[in-house]
């Protein structure tokens, strides 16, 4: 529901990404990671990106999303285990002693700039 | 990037890989691309504006709980409630976020708390109060007076959780009308959350809502959260909740309004 909000901090965030100094430049791609557990739909996203950066020079952008896995480790055994389900009890050892190692990201990994000659 | 009328097709990019690349810090190759690596997080605005707010909260001693539900799950009531009793030992401050309207503002007026009513209707952010809307509302309470501040979220059982707003705990409420299985559809809510007021419990007899059962939901999202079983209607279970309430309180000593000491 939040996913405009996001559309145009992805903007801004990549636009001060630009090195200082550089001025002929294409943003290529934008790279984003959203984990599995953020509140955060891919569909929604990639439509509201698509209307704010319509008609701007980031309307050739290619955001690239990757969907990150929950993936828990057990405080007591140890074990790494990627779930589909919240269900946050370690299946080794029963403990529900867990740490969230991965997948609640809202995050942008990279942003590929192309420097025109 | 496809046309927006082709919401499947902007989707390829929508892949997993190991992004191991995000452990240098510039890479710049002869075809004069770049790819600039600055991993940030998206909400990082919100998070700078909430880290200050709760460093300046703890400085003045503040408990600050961020208070979130679905709609019409009883917060309002519940916080009302919450005021009669708590206000004789502790000072709060309310502020209640909705989309439109001032009607929670007015139920809790009369309380003797303090209401600041947030209504968000700017573009694209309606469904969640962000640290910046807490914040400017913040400015008109006087947080020498009070120790604790509860803000009322939006109802929203999505957007809260994701959005820090400076708060010490996270409480969600759920009413025994919505269904046992809600905390699977929503668990980065309730795995966020520290505590869970389970209200409406007088209507358990009427309903075929499986209390336990639901209780086991939770605890397998997040074993360490407090769970309270509370009517707003009939005041039961509000011993256990307010007294936790008031166990995170430091309270202060009362002032007058030039600063003295009072008893």
């Amino acid at each position: 529901m939040h996913e405009m909000g996001i559309a145009l901090e992805i903007i801004d965030i990549a636009i001060a990404s630009i090195p200082v100094g550089m001025e002929n430049f294409n943003i290529k791609k934008i790279n984003v990671r959203l984990g599995q557990m953020s509140s955060v739909n891919v569909e929604n996203l990639m439509f509201c990106f698509d209307a704010v950066s319509k008609d701007s020079f980031l309307s050739k952008v290619d955001l690239s999303l990757e969907v990150i896995p929950v993936v828990i480790k057990c405080q007591d055994c140890g074990t790494r285990r990627t779930i589909k389900k919240p269900i946050f009890v370690c299946k080794k050892c029963g403990s529900n002693s867990l740490k969230i190692l991965s997948g609640k990201e809202i995050e942008i990994s990279s942003v590929e700039i192309k420097e025109r000659e | 990037m496809q046309s927006s009328s082709d919401p499947r097709g902007i989707c390829q990019g929508y892949f997993f890989h190991d992004s191991s690349y995000n452990k240098n810090s510039l890479e710049i190759d002869k075809t004069k691309n770049r790819e600039v690596i600055a991993t940030k997080r998206i909400l990082n605005v919100n998070d700078t504006i909430a880290k200050g707010m709760r460093a300046k909260f703890r400085d003045k001693k503040v408990f600050v709980l961020n208070m979130m539900s679905s709609p019409g799950s009883g917060k309002t009531t519940l916080l009302r409630k919450t005021l009669q009793i708590v206000m004789q030992d502790i000072e709060c401050a309310i502020i209640v976020g909705d989309i439109c309207t001032t009607n929670d503002a007015d139920r809790l007026s009369g309380t003797g708390a303090e209401v600041i009513q947030i209504n968000t209707d700017k573009f694209g952010g309606d469904c969640h109060l962000t640290a910046s809307s807490v914040g400017r509302a913040m400015e008109s309470i006087d947080l020498d007076k009070i120790d604790v501040l509860i803000v009322e979220n939006i109802g929203n059982l999505v957007c809260p959780a994701e959005f820090d707003i400076g708060e010490n705990k996270k409480i969600v409420v759920l009413s025994v009308t919505e269904g046992e299985d809600k905390p699977e559809k929503y668990p980065l809510m309730f795995r966020e959350s520290d505590v869970v007021l389970l209200n409406k419990i007088d209507l358990l007899p009427y309903l075929d809502f499986d209390i336990e059962l639901t209780k086991r939901i939770i605890k397998r999202i997040n074993p360490n959260i407090s769970i309270f079983e509370v009517s707003a209607k009939t005041g039961s279970g509000f011993d256990l909740w307010t007294n936790w309430l008031k166990n995170q309180v430091v309270l202060k000593p009362k002032v007058d309004k030039f600063g003295g000491k009072l008893d």
